[in-house]
C-alpha cells in the first residue's frame, strides 16, 4: 500500500467517512444461503458486500488421536483460491491462509460449542471427525469474520451421515444435526491511525496498521482472541477494540440464526 | 455496396458487417476475401464508408496523444516503468520531466514506487513499447485523493461532450478529478464529496447505454449535494484537470 493512499483513507476516517460510504462501525450487507451442496454433510455460502464465502462440512468416521481416545475431531481448513483475488496463488497454504483457518477454528474449538465428547462411537478405535473447509469465492477483506460467520452456519446445517455395520452410506443422510449448541461469533476490528473500524473492505485491511480479532459466544464468553498487523495496541486501544467486537457480534449472531 | 449488419448492432468476433470493397475497415475490424469481419465484441459503427466496433469490455489499449493515470512499478537506470491498466506496460524517461534530472540522480526522489502520475503517451510502436511523458500542462504527480478504476470503454461517457460531464460532477461537488483514458480516476476534495463523485461517476459507467443519461446524473447530483447545477455553464475543460 503507498503512502499517499493510506494517509488518504485515515484522513477520511478522521471525518467520520469510509470510502463506500458506511460509518466506522457498520457492516455491509450480508446474505446467507444455506445447504447448497448436496455432497457435503452441511453447506453455507455468505456473501457480505462484495466477499462471499463458501463453507462445507464433512462427517467421516476416523481413529480418534491417541492422547484423547474419547473425543471426536474438528478441523477446519481454509484455501485461498486464486480466483478470489488476484494476490492469491495456488499451491500450499500460505501465511494468510494458515492465520485465517486457525483463527477460525480457536474460535469454535474454544467456544466448547461441539461436545467432542458426545462424538465418541467406541473409545479409542472409532469417533466422528468433523472437517470443515472454507472456501472463498471473492475477497474484498474481512475473510476472518465471514469465514467464521459461514464456517458456523455450515456446522449448523450439517446432518449426520447414516452409519451402519461400521460403514458411512453417505447417500443417506439422518435427521441428527450435530451437538452444538452455543452460537461463537468472530468480529473484527481494524486500528487505522487512530480510528477503530469494523467488517474492513480490503483496500481499508491493507492500510491498516494493526487488527483485533475476537470470538465470542451467546453468553457474552470471550473465547479466542488474535491480534495481527504491524502497529501496536495499548491497554486503552483493546478495551475499545474489544467492547466495538463484543456489540457487533450479537447483530451478526441474529443474523447466523436466521 | 452492401452492409450486412445495422448501426448500433452488437456483433461477435468472425460476423460479417460487409461484403464488398467499398467499405473501409475501422477500429476491431479486418478484411478477408471481400468481405468486412469484426475482430471484437461490440456495437457496429458506420460512418459514411468507415465501419468499425465500439467494444463494451476490455483492457485499455493504448493510443498516442491519450492523458492516462499511471503508477510506478519499477525505477529503470534513466527513468520509471508504470502500469497503465493496460496489457502492457509505459515507460518515462527522466528526459521527460518538466526538471532537468543530473546523470546520476536518485531517480525517486522525483517519482517513487507507487506513486501515480497523469502522464501523455508519446509514442506506441508496432512492438507496443509505449513512451510517456509529464512535459504538458497539467501533467503532474498526484498526492492525496484517491483513485478508482472502470472500464476503459466508458471513459467517453465520464468526460462527456467538451468535458460537460467531468465538469458537471466537479461543479456539484467542488472535487478535482482526474480522468485517465486509461480507465483510472483521480478524485480529490472533501471525504463526503469525494463519496458522492465516485458514484456518480460508477452511476455513468452503469447506465452509459441509457438515454437520458446527463438529466439523470444531474438529477443525483443535486438530490445528493443540494447544490442546484447550471448546465449551461460548461467552464474550461482541456482534456485534463
Amino acid at each position: 500500500m503507498d503512502f499517499e493512499t493510506k494517509k488518504h483513507i485515515i484522513e477520511c476516517l478522521e471525518k467520520d467517512v469510509r470510502y463506500d460510504g458506511r460509518k466506522k462501525d457498520e457492516y455491509r450487507e450480508i446474505e446467507f444461503k444455506i445447504g447448497l451442496i448436496e455432497t457435503a454433510e452441511g453447506s453455507a455460502y455468505v456473501k457480505c458486500g462484495n466477499t462471499e464465502v463458501i463453507a462445507g462440512v464433512k462427517i467421516s468416521v476416523e481413529k480418534p488421536f491417541p492422547d484423547t481416545p474419547e473425543d471426536g475431531i474438528l478441523m477446519v481448513g481454509a484455501e485461498l483460491l486464486p480466483l478470489s483475488n488476484p494476490k492469491y496463488e495456488s499451491g500450499p497454504p500460505d501465511s494468510v491462509a494458515i492465520e485465517v483457518a486457525r483463527v477460525i477454528d480457536r474460535g469454535i474449538r474454544e467456544s466448547k460449542s461441539i461436545d467432542t465428547k458426545s462424538l465418541c462411537i467406541v473409545k479409542g478405535e472409532k469417533v466422528w471427525s468433523i472437517s470443515v473447509d472454507i472456501s472463498p469465492i471473492n475477497d474484498d477483506g474481512n475473510l476472518i469474520d465471514i469465514g467464521s460467520m459461514a464456517a458456523v452456519a455450515a456446522i449448523l446445517n450439517a446432518k449426520f451421515p447414516k452409519y451402519e455395520n461400521d460403514k458411512v452410506d453417505y447417500k443417506a443422510k439422518t435427521d441428527s444435526l450435530l451437538p452444538f449448541n452455543k452460537i461463537p461469533v468472530a468480529a473484527t476490528v481494524l486500528k487505522l491511525g487512530n480510528n477503530f473500524i469494523i467488517d474492513p473492505t480490503e483496500l481499508e485491511q491493507e492500510a491498516a496498521d494493526s487488527r483485533l480479532t475476537v470470538t465470542i459466544t451467546e453468553d457474552n464468553k470471550l473465547c479466542a482472541i488474535q491480534k495481527g498487523g504491524d502497529g501496536t495496541l495499548s491497554i486503552e486501544d483493546i478495551d475499545k477494540m474489544m467492547s466495538m467486537a463484543i456489540g457487533k457480534s450479537h447483530e451478526i449472531r441474529k443474523h447466523i440464526k436466521q | 455496396m452492401s452492409i450486412l449488419v445495422k448501426d448500433k448492432e452488437v456483433v461477435v468476433p468472425g460476423e460479417a458487417l460487409a461484403d464488398d470493397l467499398g467499405f473501409i475497415p475501422g477500429y476491431g475490424t479486418y478484411r478477408f476475401n471481400n468481405k468486412l469481419l469484426a475482430s471484437r465484441l461490440g456495437l457496429v459503427n458506420i460512418e459514411g464508408k468507415v465501419i468499425k466496433t465500439i467494444p463494451l469490455a476490455g483492457k485499455y489499449l493504448p493510443k498516442r496523444n491519450d492523458v492516462v493515470i499511471g503508477r510506478v512499478i519499477d525505477i529503470l537506470i534513466s527513468g520509471w516503468r508504470c502500469d497503465i491498466n493496460s496489457p502492457y506496460t509505459a515507460v518515462l524517461s527522466s528526459k521527460e520531466t518538466p526538471e532537468f534530472i543530473e546523470k546520476n540522480d536518485d531517480l525517486s526522489r522525483y517519482f517513487d514506487l507507487d506513486d501515480y502520475v497523469v502522464a501523455k503517451i508519446t509514442n506506441v510502436t508496432s512492438q507496443n513499447l509505449i513512451d510517456l511523458t509529464v512535459r504538458d500542462q497539467g501533467l503532474r504527480k498526484l498526492r492525496g485523493g484517491r483513485i478508482i478504476s472502470v472500464n476503459t470503454h466508458k471513459v467517453p461517457r465520464i468526460i462527456g461532450k467538451k468535458g460537460s460531464m467531468v465538469t458537471m460532477i466537479k461543479q456539484a461537488t467542488n472535487c478535482r478529478i482526474i480522468v485517465g483514458q486509461n480507465g483510472w480516476i483521480y478524485v480529490d476534495g472533501e471525504p463526503q464529496n469525494e463519496n458522492i463523485a465516485v458514484l456518480a461517476i460508477n452511476k455513468i459507467a452503469s447506465e452509459s447505454h441509457l438515454s437520458g443519461l446527463t438529466e439523470r446524473i444531474k438529477e443525483f447530483l443535486e438530490k445528493e449535494t443540494g447544490v442546484k447545477i447550471n448546465l449551461e455553464d460548461k467552464g474550461d475543460y482541456n482534456g485534463l484537470q
